[in-house]
């Protein structure tokens, strides 16, 4: 097989791995720095419980609309920010952190969700609906992630030097009255619609994986945050791509194949990276001296 | 007192015998709909997975468990179809009579070597749930077993019928252009009963994912062949055929009906309405091929 054919003549051939692959772009592009600050903050398992957190806004959304993909995003988006800021303001009022404060709240809805779908709901599994393939990518959809991706690119320009300092010392930010709050809570905002946007075109596995994977990575490179964050998304592209070709050429499910790939980057970054890598701190014996 | 007891429970044997329905817990649509056929107004049947639901991913409810213990008969599929029913029956009414609807059913392997659970998609084979539908009711109710007897030699006088027509109208097809595209892996049965290839990028069951290769390989064939017969199904999301659709530049079908029925407005709201629809549907789209 050349070489045209193996790295890019799937890509010239199929409407749908083009799709895929731009999805793949978007996503990484708007994901990967709001990852990057999840995992900073410690809230990296927020994604996945996310997943779950919005079922009582697609079920409202359902019954009072039916099957309505529009009225569903909606609905999952709001009740995604509901339990995301309860748990932002819990937490920076009382003593309990992030994540249980955050547990707390999307279990509660995840109930919810359950409770308002086994009473009036139907035999129509709704997440499955709501949620994408890396595959089936339409052009809406594009638009939705591409939009989504933007508006999080030029926020997270405005708010940079903002976020970064809230993220490592929030009490310095109070005391120079740099507003971290609602900082914070814009944060959030921009993380639900990230993942309501990423789970709508692309399915829960792909929209978290490529917001973790790539972020937990680059933090094992590099103590730059701007360099960070470029080494994120390059992974989160890599990996979309190389994922999509292995899905392609080695007859894999390519969700899957594109978040085991990021998984080899990680697996990669752990052993080998710059800043933390195991295999330099066991060389140096740094965990052997006092 | 002990008489007391023995004239309460007398009492309560007399009123089973009184002319009540005969409760029966179907496990998905097409079922319940042959129960109900065969038993007409003797039978209450309670379907667990409902019109446009799934029955390979269905997660039971509490509501589902009080049916199935108040329940004299359990029908269900078997060949792999219902993965959650055996935690149910055993939790909820580990003593209720089971009737699995395809006991004696030849069945055929699909792909990955395990045995397609579709077999309701052949009316032949749709013969033999019949009998045992008609088997079951007898056995759980006695009293009532020549009217379920009637009524069951009833409906296969209409599947006669209904293969009969079947063949007429796909033989309108010529078998070149025999070739369709659905979502999963449905209508194994039916292909073969009728001689039609279909092709699908899920597999047998809609849990799977698919692989990039194989959609890959989908749309090389629909340019090859030029196939413009592609139809989503009830129960599947659709973006995924809609993309094979919109990249081939296809129009896409009428919506078929495989593992559900449609609600009681809809043009499959019955076994043999369902069968006329999905047949005069893949007819006309095979006629564009």
């Amino acid at each position: 097989m050349s070489l045209y054919a193996l790295l890019w003549q799937p890509f010239a051939d199929f409407a749908f791995m083009r799709h895929a692959l731009v999805g793949c772009l978007a996503l990484g592009l708007g994901c990967a720095p709001i990852g990057l600050f999840l995992v900073l903050r410690r809230m990296s398992l927020m994604g996945d419980a996310m997943s779950h957190a919005i079922l009582p806004g697609t079920a409202i959304a359902f019954i009072a609309y039916g099957l309505s993909l529009t009225a569903m995003s909606i609905g999952g988006l709001l009740a995604g920010l509901v339990v995301v800021l309860a748990a932002g303001m819990v937490t920076r009022t009382t003593q309990l952190k992030e994540d249980a404060s955050f547990a707390a709240f999307y279990l509660v809805s995840l109930a919810l969700g359950v409770l308002l779908v086994s009473k009036w709901g139907s035999n129509v599994d709704l997440m499955h609906i709501l949620f994408g393939s890396v595959l089936a990518v339409d052009e809406l959809a594009l638009t939705f992630l591409a939009s989504v991706a933007t508006i999080t690119l030029l926020v997270l320009a405005m708010l940079y030097r903002a976020l970064a300092v809230e993220s490592f010392d929030p009490d310095f930010l109070r005391a120079a009255r740099g507003r971290g709050a609602w900082v914070h809570f814009i944060f959030l905002i921009l993380v639900v619609l990230n993942l309501v946007a990423g789970f709508q075109a692309l399915g829960t596995l792909m929209a978290v994986g490529l917001m973790m994977l790539p972020a937990a990575s680059a933090r094992l490179w590099t103590k730059s945050l701007t360099v960070m964050l470029l080494i994120a998304m390059g992974i989160a592209l890599c990996a979309g791509y190389l994922g999509l070709l292995a899905s392609y050429h080695g007859n894999l499910p390519s969700g899957p194949a594109i978040i085991l790939t990021a998984g080899v980057a990680y697996f990669a970054s752990l052993l080998f990276g710059g800043n933390g890598g195991l295999l330099w701190r066991w060389r140096k014996g740094r965990h052997l001296s006092a | 007192m002990r008489t007391f007891c023995l004239l309460f429970a007398s009492l309560f044997s007399l009123t089973a015998l009184a002319a009540d329905k005969l409760p029966v817990v179907a496990s998905f649509s097409i079922l319940g709909d042959l129960v109900a056929e065969v038993g007409g107004d003797k039978v209450a049947v309670t379907t667990l997975v409902g019109p446009d639901g799934d029955a390979h991913v269905y997660q039971p409810t509490p509501q589902d468990a009080k049916a199935v213990a108040a329940a004299k008969l359990v029908v269900v599929n078997g060949l792999g179809l219902e993965g959650w029913m055996d935690r149910l029956f055993k939790t909820s009414a580990s003593h209720t009579q089971q009737l699995v609807a395809s006991t004696g059913v030849p069945t055929r392997k699909g792909e990955g070597g395990k045995i397609d659970p579709h077999a309701w998609q052949d009316p032949a084979r749709v013969r033999v749930y019949v009998q045992n539908i008609d088997r079951g009711l007898a056995s759980a109710d006695p009293a009532n077993a020549s009217v379920y007897h009637q009524r069951a030699q009833a409906f296969l006088a209409r599947l006669t019928a209904l293969e009969t027509w079947a063949d007429q109208t796909i033989a309108k097809v010529p078998s070149s252009k025999r070739r369709v595209i659905t979502s999963h892996d449905a209508f194994g049965y039916l292909g073969a009963r009728f001689g039609i290839t279909f092709l699908a990028p899920q597999g047998m069951g809609t849990e799977t994912e698919a692989t990039a290769k194989d959609v890959g390989e989908l749309i090389k064939q629909i340019r090859a062949e030029h196939i413009r017969a592609v139809f989503v199904e009830n129960i599947t999301n659709p973006r995924l055929i809609q993309q094979v659709a919109s990249e081939t530049h296809v129009q896409l079908g009428p919506e078929l009906y495989s593992d559900a029925l449609s609600k009681a407005d809809g043009p499959a709201a019955h076994y043999e309405d369902m069968m006329r629809h999905n047949i005069t549907a893949l007819v006309a789209g095979m006629k564009l091929n």
